[in-house]
């Protein structure tokens, strides 16, 4: 058994948290991605027409149980030959908007059926029209119940990223990936790595959940 | 007060109009082929025990149900989004848009409906707030309000809009017997200084005595008795609006 | 595609089907070890649990399984591939589905604990006489979207190299370049495997609520699905939104 080498660490660091700003950018745009999709697939949802309604909820349903490592090699390898070329954290980041639209698709959902019939009723009675209904009305008390919701699917985007590996992306995984590869020690820079994923997603769910219990009242 | 609504002539004219409305839950009956109208300007109440479709008629005049049968005319018109704009309605849960500042809930349908200016709108819920008691209120949040207050914003958010119609559904139903008193004198203010015409479902008896030019006692989802209060409260013809009465008492 | 091929991608799923099969007993028992560890009467294995839960719920799985792969046999132990994925993903989802054991658990209402009191059951007796026979129908939901979150993560098990469905796929796309064809025939498999289990989930809830005398919900697709990443594993909670 081998034992941990300290300065060894101390010079994988550095790419390691060149690696972290990837991941978080990945989380970032992901997860504007996946918010502003999932709004499209939950207003889908209502849509007066079944034409509508019946092939987004089938699409949305594919996408949500299967793998998302999956989808992201569709992604990687079929986009190219229909003539899209993205850089693979663009093909990254939109397979994890896309999964994780598919989760906060049923959380807006919950909000949206979560607003009492009073306000659509209140709505009516004002004649105000369909769009500023949900513009003005429906929509802000939706999503202000579902915020912490959508802040858990933040924090499990974020633990999903190092998946962007398999596709080349230099994130957190990949950089402690070559470095293990060029030195034989993976030990250090792995652990490393989960590591800050605790430290980054454990106090981000503390501060979720106390959200949750401030908007519950 | 009595600018802040327009005035229109008084008249006999009817202005709702229920012809041979039916309206069916499964296999409830809750309006069976109802016909009954109601005159410009005038307040009709309407008493009955509880699923005889008070509210039904309400909810029908709102759009927020649509009849199985027969039709609803407004102004010799048939209900539709331009004729709703002419009707407010009043909730038993004041349903006040809780993301909304007070001033805001009064607004928003006027600039957003009627097409007024901001300013405009502004003015004109001021003055209506003003009228309910809660001008120094402009910037609460619904929920920092009791629940009178909100009942009051609610009748000032339905005026804004300036309907020929006011519909109330059960509007101190919700609120703490406390509270009852101030909202009913906003309402009884409003029923005499203003022409509009009032729709009014609810248990106050008293109060629909005061505002009510005329009283219809539903049952099973047809009017069995109307007429002017003081003969309904008074003496009632029928034997089931003898027992509501005393049952409610 | 050559039925050679067609062949591979069968042996993937079957492995696909064992990883699954092996994790989800790991976490299963995991779940209600920890579940109820969470619930004991004393701190220090309260705390325990806690922290275990806590560190595999904040840590990918992808990364626990690298470690496991890479890192565990550096400090002296060796993991087959197969078992580091099997115990990377039991780790995860166990710290998942022990918040859904605690949370049904906590479900049952306390005077179901108090009548069981009055009736002098010893502690065990309670636990297994009336509280889990209660709970565990209101766990069977909750643990229907985190088995097809278990499924959707073996397929991370192909970057350690484990010959499953993902795996198998890559090796077939090498073969005839058809990427599209490939993926798209390997996520409708997965998307089957998913519909099956749903299925015999609901299956299973239904006799499960009939042992004790309850109806069942009519739809259980329509149940909110609750990611393993998200916070609240709860029972019948989609977050903050339905409340």
């Amino acid at each position: 058994m081998r034992t941990w080498d300290w300065s060894y660490t101390g010079h994988v660091l550095p790419d390691l948290l060149r690696g972290l700003l990837v991941t978080l950018e990945a989380t970032a745009l992901g997860s504007v991605l996946a918010f502003a999709l999932g709004l499209v697939w939950a207003l889908a949802f209502r849509a007066p027409t079944r034409w509508v309604r019946w092939p987004v909820g089938a699409v949305v349903e594919f996408v949500r149980n299967t793998p998302l490592l999956v989808q992201l090699f569709f992604l990687f390898y079929v986009l190219p030959t229909t003539g899209l070329t993205f850089s693979p954290l663009t093909t990254g980041v939109i397979g994890l908007g896309l999964h994780y639209s598919t989760y906060t698709a049923e959380v807006y959902r919950a909000g949206i059926d979560g607003v009492p019939p009073g306000q659509w009723e209140a709505a009516t009675a004002l004649s105000l029209p369909r769009r500023r209904t949900w513009t003005a009305v429906i929509l802000p008390q939706a999503i202000r119940r579902v915020v912490p919701a959508l802040g858990n699917y933040v924090i499990a985007m974020f633990k999903d990223t190092p998946m962007l590996a398999a596709i080349t992306v230099l994130d957190m995984l990949k950089q402690a990936e070559e470095a293990g590869a060029e030195s034989f020690r993976y030990t250090e820079p792995i652990t490393v790595v989960g590591l800050l994923f605790v430290l980054i997603a454990y106090p981000t769910s503390l501060l979720m959940r106390a959200l949750e219990r401030r908007l519950g009242n | 007060m009595a600018t802040e609504i327009p005035h229109q002539t008084t008249s006999d004219a009817e202005l709702v109009r229920f012809e041979q409305v039916t309206k069916r839950f499964g296999d409830t009956t809750v309006l069976d082929r109802l016909d009954f109208s109601v005159e410009q300007g005038k307040h009709v109440t309407l008493i009955g025990p509880s699923g005889s479709g008070k509210t039904t008629i309400l909810r029908l005049l709102m759009t927020l149900l649509t009849p199985d049968e027969g039709r609803i005319l407004v102004g010799g018109r048939p209900l539709d989004k331009e004729v709703r704009k002419g009707i407010g309605m009043v909730f038993q849960q004041f349903n006040l848009f809780p993301n909304m500042r007070v001033l805001r809930n009064v607004t928003e349908a006027p600039v957003h409906v009627l097409g007024l200016s901001k300013d405009e709108a502004v003015e004109r819920a001021k003055g209506l707030l003003e009228m309910v008691g809660l001008g120094d209120k402009l910037d609460a949040y619904p929920t920092q309000l009791s629940g009178g207050q909100q009942q009051r914003v609610a009748i000032a958010r339905a005026l804004a809009m300036r309907p020929r119609v006011l519909l109330l559904d059960e509007v101190t139903s919700a609120l703490d017997p406390e509270l009852v008193a101030g909202v009913l004198d906003v309402l009884r203010d409003i029923a005499r200084s203003t022409d509009i015409t009032m729709l009014c479902v609810t248990h106050e008896m008293n109060f629909a005595r005061d505002i009510s030019d005329r009283v219809l006692m539903f049952d099973a989802g047809r009017v069995i008795e109307s007429g002017p209060p003081e003969r309904i409260f008074g003496a009632p013809e029928h034997e089931r609006t003898r027992e509501f009465l005393s049952a409610v008492r | 595609m050559t039925t050679g091929l067609w062949e591979l991608l069968f042996k993937g799923l079957w492995v696909t089907v064992q990883l699954t099969v092996f994790s989800a007993a790991l976490a299963g028992v995991i779940a209600f070890a920890a579940g109820l560890a969470r619930l004991s009467r004393f701190w220090i294995v309260r705390f325990v649990a806690g922290a275990y839960v806590e560190f595999f719920r904040g840590t990918s799985a992808l990364v626990l399984m690298f470690w496991l792969f890479f890192a565990l046999p550096l400090l002296g132990w060796q993991l087959a591939a197969l078992w580091a994925g099997t115990l990377a993903l039991g780790l995860s989802y166990g710290a998942y589905g022990s918040e859904v054991v605690r949370g049904a658990i906590r479900a049952v209402p306390v005077a179901q604990r108090e009548a069981a009191i009055a009736l002098s059951f010893t502690p065990w007796q309670r636990m297994r006489l009336v509280i889990l026979p209660q709970a565990v129908p209101e766990m069977v939901p909750p643990f229907c979207n985190l088995l097809i979150e278990l499924l959707k993560g073996t397929a991370l098990a192909s970057i350690l190299g484990i010959g499953e469905l993902a795996f198998g796929a890559q090796l077939v796309r090498l073969a005839t370049g058809q990427s599209a064809e490939v993926y798209g025939i390997i996520l409708a498999m997965y998307f089957v495997v998913a519909f099956v289990i749903t299925r015999g989930m609901r299956l299973l809830e239904r006799r499960a609520k009939a042992s004790v005398g309850r109806v069942p919900r009519p739809d259980l697709t329509s149940a909110k699905r609750v990611p393993p990443g998200a916070v609240d594993t709860g029972v019948g909670t989609v977050g903050g939104g339905s409340r």
